[in-house]
C-alpha cells in the first residue's frame, strides 16, 4: 500500500499558485501522490481544495507552478488532457445528464467509444468494472431517478473506464448515508490494491483517518502539514493544523434537562397527516407525514439523506408549496395553502434556505434591501402602497451592526458578501422579528468554524425566547450538538424520532438507510 | 366535389406546405438541442427566398439558387453564433434583431425582383412507379418537388444520427448539461456552433423553397411567419426530428382543410387559421407536457461559461 | 515559475457603468449610420446633402420635428409597457397586435357607442386600453398557467389581429364608399383626436404616455409593488421565498404593458386616420420597434422618452429618404435590427473588464463560485450545474 520509493511519484505538484480577484485561493502548494496510496487533502471550506482539484484536472490552469506525471513535466491545458494521462475526477457536484441512462453518461465521457450505437458497446464493459469494484449500476436507468449514492457510483464508473490511474475525489462522502461511505471506501480500496492511486479532498477527520496514507493539510491555500499513517494520524493533531489553533469547545451543548416536556413551551408547529404527492402517476407520496410536533423552546432536527423530502417538508412548513393532504397548524391556528408564503410569513414562520445565494438573497440587489426582502409588505417597511426606503436603512443599519456583518456599506449588492456574511443577512432578516417558528435547512453548509458557531448561537437563541425550531441538516454532530430532538426522513416518511441524548451517529445512520433500497 | 378527389388533393396540398415547415423546424431542432434558441428563423427564411431567387434568376440555374439560399441562412446564422455562443450575450434578442434585419435587408435587397416571374423554377416530380399506384399515387408520389423527399429523408437521417450515434449523443448532452461535457473534455463551443449553422442553413434551405419551388416568385410578404410556426413546430414535437415529419404533416393537412372551407368563410378569418392553429398546438403541447414531465433541453437559452473563462 | 499564458483575463460583473452603457449605444447608432451612408452611395446618392436634408426635416423643422414626436408617441406608450412586460420576463413580442387591439376597441365606441362629448375621447381610450390589456392577457394566461412560451404565441396573435382587422374593414365595417381600399367609416368628429396646430401631432396620447412613463418610474421606484417586480425581475426562486406571488404580478405587468400598446393604437386611429385602416398602414412595425425602446431603455423607465425620440427619430428619417430621396423604405427596419443586433451584442461587453492576472482587486472579496470557495448549498448543483 506505501509507496515504492525508487520511483517517481505518480502525480507531482510544485509551487502551484492560483488567484482570484481579491483572494488567492493557492499559494506555493506542493504534493506528490505515489502509486498505490490514497492521499487526503484535508481542509476547512474555502482553504483551497477544491481549486487544487480543478488544476489537477485541468479545469482550471494555476497562475504558477509546475505538475509532473510519473516524472515527466506535463501542462494540462483542458480535462480531456487530464483524462488522457489518466486522471479521473469524481467532483462534489456530479456532470451528470439527468434526463439520459447511466450507459448514455458513460458513452458521453468514454473517449474511445465507437460512433454507432455507443451505449450497446458500453454495456459490457459497465458491467465488467461493476463486478471488479463491487459498484453495481443498472446500466438503463435513468439518472433523474438515481439517489446521490448511485450517481457518485456512476461518477466513479466513468473515471475508471476513462482508464483512471489516479482518481480525484472532492468530498466524496457529503451525500452518503454511513453504510454507503463503508461502500466507498472499501472501493477505493480494491482500486488502490491494483496500484492506483487515489487524491482524496475532505473537510471529515474520521474518514480521512480510515482511509489516508498520507495527509497533507491546506489552510487558506497553503499546506501548513503533512502526516503519514505509518508515523500515525492524530485526530486532535490534524484538527489543529487545519483551524490554525486548538479547536474552539464544541458548540455548547443544550441543556437538556432544562428544556424537558414539561418545561418546554405549547405546541407552535404541527403537522398532521400531511402529504405530499409525487408529480408523475402511481408514484407514493414524496412526503407523508403523520404527525410533527415542535413545541415553542424546542429544537427538532430532520437528518435524513438529501432527496428523501426534507424539501418538501419544508416547502409544506414555510407555505412555498401546498399540501396536498393534511393540515399545518402554527400557534394552533389551521394555515391553508391559500395565502402562500405571505401567510405563513405573517404568521411568524421563518426560513433559512439551503441555498443561500439563489433564493435566500438577491444577489444584485444591496444589502438593506435583502434585509426588507421577506417583509417588504409590513410596517416598519410598508406604508400604504408606498415602501419607506428611510425605514429600510435605518434598520439595515442596525441589522449590520446587530450581527456583525461584514460589508463596505448597506448599498453594497448582496452577491459581494462572503457565504457567512450572506448567511448572517438571512439570519438577520428572519430572526429580527421574534418568528414563532424557525425553519433552518442546512444553515452552516460552507462556513468556517466562526460563522458555523454564531449562526448556531443565533439559533439557540431563538429557541430560548420562545421559537420552535425545525433545523434540517446532514451534518449528524450538529444535530447532536442543538437538537432536543431528533427524527429521521427516508422515503418520505419519518421513520425514526429519538431525544438527542439517546441518539448515536449508529442509529441515525441506519434509521437513514433503513427504507432507502 | 368528388370526396376521393378532395382527399387526394388535400393530402397532396398539405405535404407541399409542410415542406418549408419541416426544413425550417428540423433546423431548430438541431439549433436548440444545443441548447442555443434561434428566433431568427423568420429572417433566416427571407434572406434565403431572395437570395436563392436572385442567384436563380441571374444565373438561370435552380439549384445555384438553391446552394445560394442555404448560403445565405448559413451566413446569418453565423452572425447569431457568434454573437450568442462567443460573445455570450442574450440569445433571444440576438435571434430576433436576425429577424428584423432579415426581413428588412430581404425587402431590400428584394425591390428588383418583385413580381418577376422565375423562368426556370424548379420542377415537380413523380416518383417513377411509386406514382402509378391507386389512391396513394396521386396523394403523396405525384407533382411534389424533390425538396418535399429529401426533408423526410433529412429527418429520418437526423433521428438516426441524433439517437443512435455518439455525435447525437453529444449534440443531446450539450442541450441537457454543457458543464457535464465540457468536464468529459468535449468541445462544447464548436458543438453549438455546429448545430447553430445547420439550423442556419436548413432555414435557408426552407426559405429557398418557398421563392423557388412553392410559388416560384419573391414578393416582401413571402414568409409570412412561417418561421415563427416552425419554431412552434419544434417544441410541438418535442424536440424529436421524427414528430417534426408528422406534427408538420398535421399542421399542413389543417391548414389545407382549412382552406377548403373557403365558399363558408370569409377569406381573412381563414388566413388566420395557421396561426390560431399554432397556439392551440403549443396549449396542447404544455398541457400534454405537464403529465409527461418533458420538457425543453434543460440548458436551452443559457450561454456557457466555464468556471474560470 | 512561468506565469499562465495570458496576462489579461475577462472578468464578468453584473452591474453596468452607465458612461459604458452610454458609449457603447452610441457606438451602435454610429455604426448604423455608417450602414446607412453606405446604402446612400449604393444608390447614388451624395452623403452629405442626404443627411443635411434628413436632419432638416426631421429636427430642425417645426412641421419636420412634430412628426418626430408624431412617430415617437406609440413608441413611447408600447415601450413603456413593455419595459415593464420585460422586468417580469414576459417576453411580449405581440406589442403590433395589441395596438390594433386597442385600435379597434376605440374603433367600436366611435363608430357604434354613441357616446357623447366630451366622454367620447377618454371612452375610446379606456375601451381601446382595455382591448389591448384583453389582447396581451391571453398569452399571459397562458403563460402562468401552462407554461406556454409566450414569444411565440404574442406573435401568434399579431397575425391573427391582423388578420381580424382586415376581416372588419373588408366585411361587417367596410365603409359604403369604400372601392378598391378597404377603410371603415370615418369617425364622427367628437371622435377625432386634438391636434397641435396644423401639424398632425396629436397631444392627448403624447401626454397620457409622458404621463404613463412617470407613473411607472415613481411606481417602480418608491412603490411596494415596484420592488416586487425588481426582486421578480431579478431572481424568481427568491421571489417565491419571498411570498411574491409571481402569477399575479406577471399578469399584472403584462396587462398594463398591453394596454399601455392598446392606447398606442387609439392614439393612431383616433387621432391621424380618424378611421380603421388596413392595418399594414395603422402601426407601421411600431410594436416591433417598441422592443428596442424598451431595451435600449435598460430598465429605466425615465430613460424610455429619449429611446422613443430616437426611434421616432428613425422612422421619419425613413419617411423623409422615401419621398425626397428615392430610396427603398425598408430602410428603418433594417437600421432597427442592425441596432438591436448590435446592442445586444454588446451588452456583455458593457458588464466586464479587463484585469491584470495576480492583481489584487480591494472591491471584490468573493472569488467567482467556480473557485471552490464557500459552496452555496449541498444541493444547489448536485444535478451537474447545468
Amino acid at each position: 500500500m506505501s509507496a515504492d520509493p525508487s520511483r517517481p511519484p505518480r502525480l507531482s505538484l510544485r509551487g502551484i499558485e492560483k488567484r482570484y480577484p481579491g483572494v488567492r485561493a493557492l499559494g506555493g502548494v506542493d504534493l506528490d501522490v505515489g502509486a498505490g496510496s490514497v492521499h487526503a487533502v484535508l481542509g476547512e471550506n474555502g482553504a483551497g481544495k477544491s481549486t487544487l482539484m480543478h488544476v489537477v484536472y485541468g479545469l482550471v490552469t494555476p497562475d504558477a507552478g509546475e505538475m509532473a506525471w510519473e516524472g515527466r513535466p506535463v501542462r494540462l491545458r483542458s480535462p480531456r488532457e487530464a483524462i488522457a494521462l489518466g486522471i479521473g475526477l469524481v467532483a462534489q457536484h456530479f456532470h451528470l445528464v439527468e434526463r439520459h441512462s447511466v450507459v448514455e453518461n458513460l458513452a458521453l465521457g468514454f473517449p474511445g467509444v465507437r460512433a454507432w450505437r455507443p451505449t450497446r458497446a458500453l454495456i459490457p464493459q459497465l458491467r465488467a468494472a461493476a463486478d471488479r469494484y463491487g459498484l453495481s449500476l443498472d446500466p438503463h436507468a435513468i439518472v433523474r431517478d438515481l439517489s446521490p449514492g448511485e450517481r457518485q457510483r456512476v461518477e466513479i464508473v466513468k473515471a475508471l473506464l476513462q482508464g483512471a490511474r489516479l482518481l480525484v475525489l472532492d468530498e466524496p462522502t457529503s451525500v452518503l448515508t454511513p453504510a454507503e461511505v463503508d461502500a466507498l471506501f472499501s472501493v477505493l480500496r480494491r482500486f488502490v490494491a491494483e496500484g492506483s492511486s487515489v487524491v482524496f479532498v475532505s473537510h471529515k477527520l474520521a474518514e480521512v483517518e480510515a482511509l489516508a496514507d498520507v495527509v497533507t493539510v491546506l489552510r487558506r491555500g497553503e499546506v501548513v502539514g503533512r502526516r503519514t499513517a505509518a508515523d500515525g494520524l492524530d485526530r486532535r493533531d490534524l484538527a489543529r493544523l487545519m483551524v490554525g489553533r486548538d479547536l474552539a469547545p464544541p458548540v455548547r451543548a443544550r441543556d437538556r434537562a432544562a428544556s424537558s416536556p414539561a418545561t418546554a413551551g405549547p405546541v407552535r408547529l404541527r403537522l398532521h397527516q400531511v402529504r405530499v404527492d409525487a408529480t408523475a402517476r402511481g408514484r407514493p407520496p414524496v412526503l407523508a407525514v403523520d404527525e410533527l410536533m415542535v413545541r415553542g423552546g424546542e429544537i427538532v432536527g430532520v437528518a435524513g439523506v438529501a432527496g428523501n423530502g426534507q424539501s418538501e417538508l419544508v416547502e409544506v412548513v414555510a407555505g412555498l408549496r401546498p399540501a396536498s393532504a393534511g393540515s399545518v397548524e402554527i400557534d394552533g391556528r389551521q394555515l391553508g395553502n391559500g395565502r402562500g408564503a405571505r401567510g405563513r410569513i405573517d404568521a411568524g414562520v421563518a426560513l433559512v434556505p439551503e441555498d443561500r445565494t439563489k433564493v435566500g438573497v438577491v444577489g444584485d440587489l444591496a444589502v438593506d434591501r435583502n434585509l426588507a426582502l421577506r417583509h417588504a409588505h409590513r410596517r416598519p417597511f410598508a406604508r400604504g402602497v408606498w415602501i419607506d426606503w428611510r425605514a429600510v436603512r435605518r434598520v439595515s443599519e442596525a441589522a449590520v451592526a446587530d450581527f456583525a456583518i461584514a460589508t463596505p456599506s448597506t448599498r453594497t449588492p448582496a452577491r459581494m458578501l462572503s457565504g457567512g456574511n450572506v448567511q448572517k443577512v438571512i439570519l438577520a432578516r428572519e430572526l429580527a422579528r421574534d418568528p414563532g417558528v424557525v425553519v433552518a435547512v442546512h444553515p452552516t453548509y460552507g462556513l468556517d468554524v466562526a460563522a458555523t458557531a454564531q449562526t448556531h448561537e443565533r439559533l439557540l437563541a431563538a429557541a430560548a425566547r420562545g421559537a420552535a425550531v425545525l433545523l434540517v441538516s446532514e451534518d449528524l454532530d450538529e444535530l447532536l450538538a442543538l437538537a432536543d430532538r431528533i427524527a429521521v426522513v427516508a422515503g418520505g416518511r419519518l421513520v425514526a424520532t429519538m431525544a438527542a441524548a439517546d441518539a448515536d451517529p449508529e442509529a441515525l445512520g441506519l434509521a437513514m438507510a433503513g427504507v432507502a433500497a | 366535389m368528388d370526396v376521393d378527389l378532395l382527399v387526394v388533393a388535400t393530402v397532396a396540398r398539405a405535404l407541399a406546405f409542410a415542406t418549408p415547415l419541416l426544413w425550417a423546424a428540423l433546423g431548430e431542432v438541431i439549433a436548440e438541442r444545443s441548447g442555443v434558441v434561434n428566433l431568427g428563423v423568420e429572417g433566416m427564411m427571407a434572406l434565403g427566398a431572395v437570395t436563392g431567387f436572385a442567384v436563380a434568376f441571374t444565373t438561370g440555374d435552380v439549384w445555384w439558387g438553391l446552394a445560394a439560399a442555404g448560403a445565405a441562412g448559413l451566413a446569418a446564422s453565423s452572425l447569431h453564433a457568434f454573437v450568442a455562443i462567443t460573445l455570450r450575450a442574450d440569445a433571444y434578442v440576438s435571434g430576433l434583431s436576425l429577424t428584423m434585419l432579415g426581413l428588412g435587408l430581404s425587402a431590400l435587397v428584394g425591390r428588383a425582383w418583385v413580381g418577376r416571374p422565375l423562368p426556370t423554377p424548379m420542377r415537380p416530380v413523380d416518383v417513377p412507379l411509386l406514382s402509378e399506384l391507386p389512391l396513394v399515387g396521386p396523394m403523396l408520389f405525384q407533382g411534389q418537388h424533390l425538396l418535399t423527399y429529401a426533408a423526410l429523408v433529412v429527418a429520418a437521417l437526423a433521428w438516426v444520427w441524433m439517437y443512435r450515434t455518439r455525435g447525437g449523443l453529444v449534440l443531446r448532452s450539450v442541450g441537457e448539461n454543457p458543464a457535464a461535457v465540457d468536464a468529459a473534455g468535449l468541445p462544447v463551443r464548436r458543438v453549438r456552433y455546429a448545430a447553430v449553422l445547420v439550423g442556419g442553413l436548413l432555414a435557408g434551405i426552407a426559405g429557398g423553397y418557398l421563392s423557388l419551388a412553392y410559388r416560384p416568385s419573391w414578393g416582401e410578404g413571402m414568409v409570412n411567419g412561417l418561421g415563427w410556426i416552425a419554431l412552434a413546430l419544434a417544441i410541438f414535437s418535442m424536440w424529436d426530428p421524427l414528430r417534426v415529419v408528422f406534427a408538420g404533416l398535421l399542421f399542413g393537412a389543417c391548414f389545407t382543410l382549412a382552406f377548403r372551407l373557403q365558399t363558408v368563410f370569409p377569406p381573412e378569418l381563414l388566413t388566420m387559421l395557421p396561426y390560431v392553429f399554432t397556439v392551440l398546438a403549443l396549449v396542447f403541447t404544455a398541457w400534454r407536457r405537464g403529465r409527461h414531465a418533458f420538457g425543453a433541453p434543460e440548458a436551452l437559452g443559457r450561454p456557457y461559461l466555464r468556471g474560470e473563462r | 515559475m512561468r506565469r499562465g499564458r495570458a496576462d489579461r483575463r475577462w472578468e464578468p460583473r453584473a452591474d453596468a457603468p452607465g458612461a459604458r452603457v452610454a458609449l457603447v449605444t452610441l457606438a451602435a447608432v454610429g455604426v448604423a449610420a455608417g450602414v446607412v451612408t453606405a446604402v446612400f452611395v449604393a444608390y447614388d446618392v451624395a452623403p452629405g446633402p442626404a443627411w443635411s436634408t434628413i436632419v432638416h426635416r426631421t429636427l430642425l423643422d417645426a412641421r419636420g420635428l412634430s412628426e418626430t414626436v408624431r412617430k415617437a408617441v406609440p413608441l413611447l406608450l408600447a415601450g413603456i409597457g413593455l419595459l415593464l412586460a420585460f422586468r417580469a420576463r414576459f417576453w411580449n413580442i405581440g406589442a403590433e397586435g395589441q395596438i390594433l387591439a386597442g385600435a379597434v376597441g376605440a374603433a367600436a365606441v366611435a363608430l357604434f357607442a354613441q357616446v357623447p362629448p366630451p366622454w367620447t375621447i377618454p371612452t375610446m381610450f379606456l375601451a381601446g386600453g382595455l382591448a389591448g390589456a384583453a389582447w396581451g392577457a391571453v398569452p399571459a394566461l397562458l403563460k402562468a398557467r401552462l407554461g406556454v412560451n409566450e414569444i411565440i404565441t404574442t406573435l401568434m396573435f399579431n397575425y391573427i389581429a391582423l388578420f381580424a382587422v382586415r376581416w372588419l374593414i373588408n366585411g361587417p365595417w367596410k365603409a359604403r364608399s369604400a372601392t378598391g381600399f378597404s377603410y371603415s367609416e370615418r369617425f364622427p368628429i367628437e371622435a377625432a383626436l386634438p391636434t397641435i396646430g396644423t401639424t398632425r401631432l396629436h397631444w392627448p396620447t403624447l401626454a397620457i404616455g409622458l404621463a404613463l412613463v412617470v407613473v411607472v418610474a415613481v411606481l417602480l421606484a418608491r412603490s411596494r409593488f415596484g420592488f416586487e417586480v425588481e426582486v421578480l425581475g431579478r431572481s424568481p426562486e427568491a421571489a417565491r421565498y419571498a411570498g411574491i406571488d409571481a402569477g399575479r404580478v406577471t399578469l399584472l405587468l403584462a396587462a398594463v404593458a398591453a394596454g399601455a400598446a392598446g392606447l398606442a393604437g387609439v392614439g393612431e386611429v383616433a387621432g391621424i386616420h380618424r378611421r380603421l385602416v388596413e392595418p399594414t398602414q395603422l402601426s407601421l412595425g411600431y410594436g416591433y420597434a417598441a422592443i428596442l425602446v424598451a431595451l435600449l431603455a435598460r430598465g429605466r423607465a425615465i430613460a424610455v422618452v429619449p429611446a422613443a425620440l430616437f426611434l421616432g427619430f428613425v422612422f421619419a428619417a425613413g419617411d423623409v429618404m422615401r419621398v425626397s430621396l428615392r430610396l427603398p423604405s425598408q430602410l428603418p427596419d433594417v437600421v432597427t435590427g442592425l441596432v438591436l443586433l448590435l446592442v445586444a451584442a454588446s451588452e456583455p461587453l458593457t458588464r466586464g473588464r479587463w484585469v491584470r492576472v495576480a492583481e489584487a482587486s480591494q472591491a471584490d472579496p468573493c472569488p467567482p463560485a467556480g473557485a471552490g470557495a464557500d459552496p452555496a448549498s449541498p444541493h444547489a448543483t448536485a444535478s451537474g450545474g447545468g
